[in-house]
């Protein structure tokens, strides 16, 4: 036999959240067995059996070792989340034990629940199971990878709304008009008597190009969800005693609370991922920027040019009072090919009506050839007060954005493997059009019609796909 | 009584039976072939012509198998066309009119005159079988093939109406039209076979005894009319292409010699299809008097006028029977509508104003299986030892129902021969994809084939099958080994080409432009290969070949391919890319124990539908209609795939 059935038997168990030292840990069981597996190791304060407590409960009391023998130990005080098939996550009875954020205790529970029956889950079991148990269908099982991997509002709601149908719909109708041209060029060809072609392709083009312009729209906007989902890579640039780093801290402290560090302690991070709202700032080199704005250290051109190539966004930090200087514009015009903001800082150190004598209100840089200029963004702001840093955001979207993040109804591809489809069904459109040009017979044209009505299929689930499940599956982390 | 055993016996002489009792006979194996009249073997009721759009393509494939039906035709055709020229390769299909009585009577020479092989007129009615005793003897039975089948019984023999048994080991079904046959037209309506022939009324009975799913479908056939009746003068004429391209790779045109006969083209008006629909009503169609399911695909003349009421006018060909009669076949206005109302709409026809007919139009009603009830080899999952083929299966036509004799008449063989069967997939050829739709869609109505059902097409061609399919004609030992290493041969001969063309450049010289010019072609300002050149759509192959001086000597059909492969390189590789995808889930097997009901989620018409059919693979499951991508996609990654 070549197939492997999985064993309906097992009951399988992990951790579900990250071993990262947080203050509570989870440990799920699920399958058959998960309740007697319970009952042999934990003990609740009122001494209740697990078949006693609610379909649907939370049990305080401890895990223990060794249960009902002299040598009964105490592991941790947990709480224990007892769920009843199929009310539950992968429609199998199902525990669920919050125990402390310990490693060391968490694991220690965990080797105790495989050494009473359960096996280890592998990644993306639980999810698999409820696939296979009728919960969701495979789609929705993707988008739940999606949402553990969002880390903005705007990701979160793309992966809500793909869970919704909405992306599912858009590429539906797109399959649609694609099948129906395929299927009359099909049915001409089997009964020219009554079917014509001529003429066809006339009709067939401005539909083709329409069905090309909102493929590559998605395309696009597949650049908008890379930004969504892993965040715009920002670097803060500017002469010494611009205000760099008054800069940063005012855009940490914006959202205090969902500010993560990366790469360790605050102290040497590179890294730090700034959220507001819908935009993500992955802003690098910050410890620099810190350890070096107190320091008289001229920035030259080739550092600021060595930092920008990485970026997708750059923060251009200019003293207000000072204005541009030549040494700006230096910079500017060497990396005028990135998207720049250029930010004038300390706007609550200048008079209002002082402001419009500064030289800031024509921000360009020359651009190609003589006398050309380029506009670039500017916004006003005090790092202090927090003057204008809505304004910043508003600018960083409608930079990044191209409008469609303002628009909640607008879908945003945030799944590489639908990014990586929608570019094959993409070059098939084209190579329809390329069939056109050259002249070749209908029965061509079908051959990439069809080939792009396929990847549009994969996208959705309707297209079987040889490794489809396991592509979805394999991106799990454990525990899910 | 009891007579001499048999290895197979097949159970009707159509284009089906022909095919499977050759193939059976030349394999070795003692065949009896069973006919309702000696007279009507490899007769053609219908249409007098072979081939045509896709059929056309299993005829070749048949041929490249080492069938017989191409060099019949090749020998009795009276007019030879290739259809849709004006298309791309991948449509271009082959037609030959034939002379009908003289393609009968050919293949009843052969077959008469094929070793091991003994024909028989009588009426089969009863199959014999036997229960397998215990599940090692049913797993022994089927030790040698792909673990699809869940036999339980076995054929022992086939028993005549005279209560004759014949013992055989294995039974082909190719019935055709003739179980429990009615014809009808009008209010007339008779139970015989076409043209009168008897009715085959028991082996029904005995199929449903055997918990074989019988069904009921219909088919039709226009008026012949009688030659001098016809005005010409208001018709096309539509002549047969000067250059005869055979059907057999066997053949080579220059040998097909035929003084060609002439078709006709006129069409039916506003006044014929007013006749039709007053008298609808008497159309035993539409008036509920038949009660089986017709053609979509080939439909008759007052289903076509319902059907396509804004058509002011359909066509109407009009093709000889045969070189020694005068009746022509009215091609496109087959009917069941009363004797009266035909004689006014064929008249009301440009051209047969005075027609005489010879023979009614009419319908026929024929009970036939459900053909998800086979394996791919054609036997049935669960009678080890019953293969089906033909018109009894659901399809229609003739071509359609040879390709499926010879691949039932090898899995018999094959079976008996303890050797591996043979199963052509929908990336093999028509003749795969034919199979395919019959076992595992359930068609609905008499299934037809057509190049929208092979996906693949551009692959499967007409000018190719040969270098397709002859290594399985070699391996079952149905193609002899000098025209299998031909074919090998062939296919070196193109490989070098195109990889010399591809190798060779052109420069500026003035005799290239000179060619270009002459076509139309832009210019050269540097060097070239000639395969880029061949690419070029003013040009071909063989147009260059002034200016390609190391050209060996090549045959026209293996030019062709070379043309062909080059022109179109982009389109064959990315289907090639297409069939790659497809074999994945070919080669995801599933057991035929397989227990659907262990798999929660599946939904419940997709697990009926599975349960019934119980697909080979993944990749015939997701073809199933009913089973949805997200029930494979449960499938998948329940069986860990």
């Amino acid at each position: 036999m070549n197939y492997k059935m999985i064993n309906e038997k097992d009951t399988i168990a992990a951790i579900c959240t990250g071993l990262t030292g947080s203050g509570i840990n989870i440990i799920r069981i699920s399958g058959d067995e998960s309740f007697n597996i319970a009952e042999k190791i934990f003990r609740s304060v009122s001494d209740k059996k697990i078949s006693d407590m609610g379909r649907f409960s939370v049990n305080y009391g401890f895990i223990v070792d060794n249960k009902d023998s002299a040598t009964e130990k105490t592991v941790d005080e947990v709480l224990l989340l007892k769920m009843q098939a199929p009310h539950s996550y992968t429609k199998e009875n199902v525990i669920e034990i919050d125990c402390h954020g310990g490693i060391l205790v968490t694991k220690r529970i965990l080797e105790l629940v495989l050494k009473t029956g359960a096996r280890l889950a592998e990644p993306g079991e639980f999810t698999k199971r409820a696939f296979l148990n009728g919960r969701i269908d495979l789609s929705q099982a993707e988008a739940v990878i999606d949402i553990i991997n969002a880390k903005s509002n705007l990701a979160l709601n793309n992966s809500v709304k793909q869970l919704k149908g909405q992306v599912k719909d858009k590429i539906i109708s797109l399959r649609d008009s694609i099948i129906s041209k395929t299927a009359y060029i099909e049915a001409a060809l089997d009964d020219p008597e009554h079917i014509s072609l001529d003429g066809f392709t006339e009709e067939l083009e401005p539909e083709m190009e329409r069905i090309l312009s909102e493929i590559s729209k998605l395309v696009a906007s597949s650049d908008d969800g890379r930004l969504i989902n892993e965040g715009i890579n920002t670097c803060i640039l500017g002469l010494p005693n611009a205000g760099k780093s008054s800069l940063l801290n005012a855009l940490l402290d914006e959202d205090r609370a969902i500010v993560t560090d990366i790469a360790g302690t605050t102290r040497d991070v590179l890294k730090e991922t700034v959220t507001f709202g819908d935009v993500v700032l992955n802003i690098f080199d910050t410890a620099g920027i810190r350890d070096t704005e107190d320091i008289i250290e001229k920035i030259g051109v080739d550092k600021a040019k060595k930092e920008a190539e990485n970026a997708d966004l750059i923060l251009y930090v200019v003293d207000l009072k000072e204005g541009l200087t030549d040494e700006d514009k230096k910079i500017l015009e060497e990396i005028k090919d990135k998207k720049i903001v250029l930010i004038y800082n300390k706007s609550d150190l200048v008079l209002p009506e002082q402001v419009e004598d500064m030289n800031c209100q024509s921000p360009v840089i020359p651009g190609e050839g003589e006398g050309s200029i380029q506009k670039v963004n500017s916004v006003k702001i005090s790092s202090l007060t927090g003057e204008g840093i809505d304004e910043l955001k508003d600018l960083i979207k409608k930079l990044f954005y191209s409008g469609s993040i303002t628009n909640e109804e607008d879908i945003i591809i945030t799944n590489e493997r639908h990014r990586e489809l929608l570019i094959s069904a993409e070059q098939s459109v084209r190579n329809v059009f390329e069939g056109i040009e050259a002249g070749v017979s209908e029965d061509f044209l079908t051959i990439d019609m069809m080939d792009a009505y396929e990847a549009l299929g994969k996208i959705v689930g309707e297209s079987v796909e040889d490794d489809l499940a396991d592509r979805i599956f394999r991106d799990f982390c454990m525990g899910k | 009584m009891q007579y001499e055993d048999y290895d197979v016996a097949v159970i009707g002489a159509g284009h089906a039976g022909c095919e499977a009792a050759l193939a059976c006979a030349r394999l070795g194996l003692k065949t009896i072939v069973f006919t309702v009249s000696v007279d009507s073997i490899a007769m053609m009721p219908c249409n007098p012509n072979v081939g045509g759009t896709s059929k056309g393509h299993l005829v070749r494939e048949v041929d490249a198998l080492g069938g017989e039906m191409g060099k019949n035709i090749d020998r009795t055709f009276i007019q030879s066309k290739m259809l849709n020229t004006s298309k791309g390769p991948a449509v271009h299909s082959l037609r030959a009119q034939a002379d009908k009585k003289e393609y009968s009577s050919s293949m009843r020479r052969v077959l008469e005159n094929t070793d091991n092989l003994t024909i028989r007129q009588d009426e089969v009615s009863e199959i014999l079988v036997e229960y397998f005793d215990s599940v090692e003897q049913n797993k022994e039975a089927s030790d040698n093939k792909e673990k699809s089948d869940i036999f339980i019984k076995y054929v022992t023999g086939v028993k005549t109406t005279s209560d004759n048994v014949y013992p055989c080991k294995a039974a082909i079904l190719c019935t055709g039209v003739y179980l429990k046959a009615r014809c009808i037209y009008g209010e007339v309506s008779k139970y015989t076979g076409p043209n009168g022939l008897p009715a085959a009324n028991s082996l029904t009975a005995s199929l449903i005894d055997l918990g074989i799913d019988v069904r009921r479908f219909k088919t039709g056939t226009p008026a012949r009319i009688d030659k001098r009746s016809i005005d010409f003068s208001k018709m096309e004429e539509q002549f047969g292409d000067e250059k005869i391209v055979p059907f057999s790779f066997e053949n080579r045109s220059e040998d097909l010699e035929c003084e060609q006969v002439s078709c006709w083209l006129t069409y039916t008006n506003e006044e014929t299809h007013k006749i039709i629909r007053e008298n609808i009503d008497r159309s035993p169609l539409f008036s509920g008097a038949i009660e089986g399911v017709g053609p979509r695909y080939c439909p008759s003349i007052e289903d076509k006028v319902m059907r396509f009421a804004d058509k002011d006018r359909h066509q109407v060909f009009i093709e000889p029977e045969g070189n020694y009669t005068n009746e022509m076949y009215i091609s496109g206005m087959s009917s069941s509508l009363p004797e009266d109302v035909q004689y006014k709409m064929y008249r009301s026809v440009p051209g047969l104003e005075n027609a005489k007919i010879v023979r009614n139009a009419y319908a026929i009603e024929y009970d036939c299986i459900n053909a998800t009830e086979l394996l791919p080899t054609l036997e049935f999952k669960t009678i080890s030892g019953l293969f089906s083929a033909g018109q009894s299966n659901g399809s229609s036509g003739y071509e359609e129902a040879a390709a499926q004799g010879i691949i039932a008449g090898i899995n018999a063989a094959m079976k008996l021969l303890n050797k591996e069967p043979l199963i052509l997939d929908r990336s093999d050829g028509y003749i795969g994809v034919l199979i395919d739709d019959l076992v595992t869609k359930e068609t609905q109505e008499p299934y037809r084939m057509m190049t929208s059902r092979a996906e693949y097409r551009l692959l499967l061609r007409q000018d190719n099958a040969d270098l397709r399919l002859s290594k399985y004609g070699y391996r079952v030992g149905l193609l002899s080994k000098e025209r299998y290493e031909k074919t090998v041969e062939k296919q070196k001969i193109i490989d070098e080409e195109i990889e010399r063309l591809k190798n060779t450049s052109v420069g500026t010289s003035e005799k290239v432009l000179e060619l270009l010019r002459s076509y139309n072609s832009t210019e050269l300002t540097s060097g070239i290969t000639l395969a880029e050149l061949v690419r070029r759509p003013e040009l071909s192959y063989s147009m260059l070949a002034p200016i390609d001086k190391n050209r060996p000597q090549i045959d026209e059909t293996i030019a062709e391919q070379i043309n062909i492969e080059l022109k179109y390189e982009g389109y064959i590789s990315r289907q090639i890319k297409q069939v790659e995808q497809y074999k994945k889930l070919e080669k995801k097997k599933i057991p035929a124990d397989f227990d659907y009901d262990a798999v929660p989620s599946l939904r419940i018409e997709a697990r009926q539908k599975l349960k019934k059919i119980r697909p080979v693979s993944i990749g015939q499951a997701s073809r199933i209609s009913g089973v949805s991508p997200a029930d494979i996609n449960v499938l998948v990654v329940f069986m860990k795939l």
